[in-house]
């Protein structure tokens, strides 16, 4: 909460992007979540990434389902279409909304309670029919709305403020992603918004379903020492496993974040993807052995940070080849919900001789 | 990097524009908020601390605050500070009772003063509580100077400054009326401890052109014409006037014709509109008031037939720059402008023939004293200057300045010690919250637009000299114009060591004034990587010290800082908080210490 909403008057030099927009003109209402909430983060990078992107704010819809995470789709874009669904079906009101306008931008949010225990199903099979979607999942490792329980995704030893320790395994989304079939799966730090907002940016322009977990401490309930996804310990454990950067179609392509030689001294260990719009990622693993865009080498990988203690983020998996929901179903180009009600609905003696195909 | 050091008073000090661009520092978003609150006496005394005349400064500062005012930098137009001055002025009930009196014991030092203008009466408005016993010099019979003799009371009411000028003299100052000092050795010699020069610039400067003497009668002096409208030795004027110059006594000199007799009424101007010295809003009220103001016209030579001046020969200019700023100008033709009379308001200058030259008291090649600036001490060190008695013509703002720096200087001289050893500014920073989500100010943004003075009908002004132009602002004006301030002084107090790089504020911040950023090698490399570079260079950022968690930097920029306190309100770890940051300004006979504690 604040006492105030934000004031209207902006920083006279602020920039404009290619739709005259500056990026006021893609924030929300104010969060009533607590002050500090990595979610607030999370908006701003959404905010900063759809700036950046200039996505028409009349062509994105944000979807959400139930607990803190979800109240975050009222904190940015406000110009935008939104559905705020029952927890954890949220993908399926998503899905519904991209199969029957596939010229929307899609914006899931979600949390790790919303997606890795009650719509754990929605989740796998959301990205098992590759939705074209950025799906977001604000992981903070506990149940923040009923006062801080531990979530799916708390780590084995981490502990709660009053010191129990849990002692159940954790679902990693990003693990579990590419084990059903992710064809794009990253991970990231709400503070750390330099890594955070390439890999949204990406992760809207990639035809499919984008899985990004985004670390975001619970500030009132999971942020002190023997949390496992606290502010600190994110920070002393995060290995940016794969340095990402997207380049929009109309951008030259010039090497801006990603020099030749990466950080570790690995020269040959960049990748340029080209994505369905043209766009490309600019992809630098950080070890030599890791090829994000082999889905065995990155699951690989990352189990192995995960065995070590380690926290590895980035882009971690891109696959180029991904074919959408609507490539599958071989659809339209025209968006379903513009197509008219005869070609949508051809009518009883269509279904008749339809019919009698299978008699 | 070393992190910027906010223990320092100028620090904060300089995030209040207002205040910092006042030459009296005047405590200007606290008086406001009284004025929010109605308490118009208060707001008015806190006022008077510092400016001293807050009724007269509310209808005549040269407002050097306004174009420093951060609304400015936000939406163009400023907070109408000066007239907000006279909302308290105008309002205030009786607050005689809360004015410093003079002891009845005093302290047996005797201090003269040559001159009741404002640089003068500011010196005794400090020091005689402190029990000296002040003389006062005037060659008038009444107090208050160019105050009162060169502002036409159409802009500035006898009464106003009848009341503020006898504030200070009610506290027991010695009038000498009618005694125009003609010997600063005579003065000496009456046994004063100490003598303060505030007699002002009181010559008006003449224009040497063919023509200038062939009809004196109607040519005058803008100053001594003013003066002597004020004294209505001059009670009409011929209808056609030419004035002269184009600062504000231009400006006054023009309105007061108007109002003699004066139906067509030209101001000629040797330069273009942007290097005039005159304030825009009384160019603005002159012309309102159907003045014709003339550009790029420099006086040639007046055109006198038969010993009737009938006109005034002007070189029309046209004014070029090169790439080095240098302005040169080229005469493009000659042109006459008929009028009946002249008024030159060309600018003045001082004169000291009072003065003699053996009195120990140096005078440097423009015959002016040599003054030191910081302590207003002449070379003799009995003596001291001030207003424009000291180094020429500025304002009334820039003599009640020197009146308070030059008190301090008697004080400390007077006392037997180093007038050089200044007492230092301080500063008081008091948390402003209430609560969550609860200020003890008014924290929200009002987008109204800056409110325009009312003045009385073109039909009415004219009639009387002492119909006073400026209504004032009505209630609602003055409710919408308090909250457009964006109370600077409420600052953003960083405490790096609590700081978890939540982002929170960064994200909240409505006109991207803060980033977390990496250490650079210089703080102006540093204002190029911030969420909108830093590229107003007059406008300080801070830099915090390593933050725990990255050792990366929080860095301020404070050029467009709304100061809603969001950033304060978003932070789970009350790093960032809000406080009211009050300036202790030294003054004659204490180091520090404040008349009236600023309130929120």
């Amino acid at each position: 909460m604040t006492s105030i909403a934000k004031p209207i008057a902006t920083h006279p030099r602020l920039k404009t992007n290619s739709l005259g927009l500056t990026i006021r003109d893609y924030e929300g209402g104010m969060s009533t979540l607590c002050a500090g909430c990595g979610h607030d983060s999370v908006t701003a990078a959404i905010v900063q990434a759809a700036w950046e992107l200039a996505l028409p704010p009349h062509r994105a819809a944000k979807m959400s389902g139930i607990g803190c995470s979800s109240k975050t789709t009222a904190y940015f874009m406000k110009q935008s279409h939104g559905f705020n669904s029952v927890h954890g079906r949220m993908p399926s009101v998503a899905s519904g909304a991209a199969a029957a306008n596939r010229g929307l931008n899609v914006i899931g949010i979600s949390g790790d309670g919303d997606s890795l225990s009650i719509g754990l199903g929605q989740l796998t099979h959301a990205i098992r029919r590759n939705t074209n979607m950025l799906y977001v999942i604000e992981n903070n490792g506990v149940y923040g709305l009923t006062k801080g329980q531990f979530s799916a995704s708390a780590d084995i030893g981490s502990k709660l403020k009053k010191g129990e320790t849990n002692e159940q395994p954790p679902i990693d989304p990003v693990l579990l992603a590419l084990s059903v079939g992710a064809t794009f799966v990253g991970r990231s730090f709400s503070g750390d918004k330099q890594q955070l907002v390439p890999i949204l940016k990406a992760a809207i322009s990639h035809r499919g379903l984008a899985l990004v977990d985004v670390i975001s401490p619970c500030v009132t309930f999971n942020n002190h020492e023997g949390s496992t996804k606290s502010y600190q310990y994110t920070r002393d454990h995060d290995v940016a496993a794969v340095e990402a950067d997207y380049i929009p179609v109309c951008d030259p392509i010039e090497i801006t974040g990603l020099g030749a030689q990466s950080s570790n001294g690995h020269a040959d260990s960049l990748r340029v993807v080209q994505l369905h719009d043209g766009g490309t990622v600019r992809l630098r693993s950080t070890s030599p052995d890791y090829d994000p865009t082999d889905r065995a080498s990155a699951h690989q990988h990352i189990s192995a940070c995960q065995r070590r203690g380690e926290i590895a983020t980035g882009l971690l998996f891109v696959d180029s080849g991904s074919r959408s929901l609507h490539d599958v179903l071989r659809t339209s180009s025209t968006p379903l919900v513009d197509l008219r009600h005869e070609d949508l609905c051809p009518g009883s003696a269509a279904l008749d001789s339809l019919m009698k195909r299978f008699r | 990097m070393d992190p910027t050091d906010v223990s320092d008073p100028r620090y904060y000090h300089k995030v209040v524009d207002c205040q910092w661009a006042c030459p009296a520092h005047t405590n200007v978003p606290a008086y406001i908020r009284l004025i929010a609150q109605g308490r118009y006496s208060e707001s008015y005394l806190l006022n008077r601390a510092s400016n001293v005349f807050p009724g007269v400064l509310g209808r005549t500062c040269d407002r050097p605050c306004e174009p420093a005012c951060r609304r400015g930098r936000i939406d163009e137009k400023p907070v109408a500070i000066c007239r907000l001055k006279r909302v308290a002025a105008d309002l205030r009930d009786d607050i005689e009772p809360f004015l410093p009196k003079a002891p009845e014991q005093k302290n047996g030092k005797r201090i003269a003063l040559i001159g009741a203008g404002p640089a003068s009466l500011t010196v005794a408005n400090d020091l005689l509580p402190l029990g000296y016993t002040v003389t006062i010099f005037e060659k008038n019979r009444e107090p208050g100077g160019l105050m009162r003799i060169n502002i036409p009371s159409f802009r500035l009411p006898a009464q106003v400054l009848d009341d503020e000028c006898g504030y200070i003299i009610n506290m027991g100052a010695e009038m000498r009326y009618g005694a125009a000092v003609t010997s600063l050795a005579a003065v000496l010699d009456e046994g004063f401890d100490a003598v303060f020069v505030g007699s002002g610039a009181p010559k008006g400067k003449d224009l040497d052109i063919p023509g200038r003497h062939d009809d004196p009668a109607h040519v005058h002096i803008g100053i001594d014409w003013l003066a002597n409208v004020h004294f209505e030795h001059i009670k009409k004027i011929e209808p056609r006037v030419i004035i002269i110059g184009v600062g504000n006594t231009a400006m006054d000199c023009c309105r007061s014709a108007k109002r003699l007799g004066a139906t067509d009424v030209k101001v000629v101007a040797r330069r273009g509109r942007q290097h005039f010295k005159a304030s825009p809003w009384e160019l603005e009220d002159a012309e309102e008031e159907q003045v014709e103001i003339i550009e790029n016209h420099a006086p040639k030579r007046m055109v006198v037939e038969n010993g009737t001046l009938v006109g005034m020969e002007f070189d029309v200019l046209d004014w070029t720059e090169d790439a080095s700023g240098k302005q040169t100008s080229r005469v493009l033709r000659t042109e006459t402008i008929p009028c009946d009379a002249v008024i030159l308001a060309i600018g003045q200058d001082n004169a000291f023939p009072w003065i003699e030259r053996d009195l120990g008291l140096e005078f440097n090649k423009w015959d002016m004293p040599v003054v030191d600036s910081e302590t207003h001490q002449s070379t003799n060190p009995k003596v001291f200057f001030g207003g424009d008695a000291a180094w020429g013509p500025k304002n009334i703002i820039w003599a009640v300045a020197h009146g308070h720096a030059a008190a301090i200087s008697i004080d400390l001289f007077c006392q037997g010690e180093d007038v050089t050893k200044r007492p230092p500014q301080g500063m008081n920073l008091l948390s402003v919250k209430n609560g969550l989500h609860s200020w003890a100010y008014d924290n929200g943004f009002d987008a109204s637009g800056r409110q325009v003075m009312r003045h009385e009908d073109l039909t009415k002004r004219f009639r009387d000299m002492k119909v006073e132009v400026e209504l004032g602002f009505s209630a609602e004006q003055v409710a919408t114009e308090v909250s457009r301030c964006l109370n600077c002084d409420i600052q953003t107090q960083f405490n790096a060591p609590k700081c978890i790089e939540c982002d929170a504020c960064i994200d909240v911040c409505p006109t991207a004034c803060l980033t977390i950023t990496k250490a650079q090698s210089s703080e102006a490399e540093l204002r190029k990587h911030l969420t909108v570079p830093a590229t107003n260079a007059d406008q300080d950022i801070y830099h915090s010290s390593p933050l725990p968690q990255t050792e990366r930097l929080m860095v301020k920029d404070e050029d467009v800082c709304l100061h809603c306190g969001l950033c304060a309100e978003r932070c789970p770890t009350a790093a960032w908080e809000m406080q009211l940051f009050d300036l202790l300004q030294p003054k004659a006979g204490a180091t520090c210490h404040e008349e009236v504690p600023a309130t929120v």
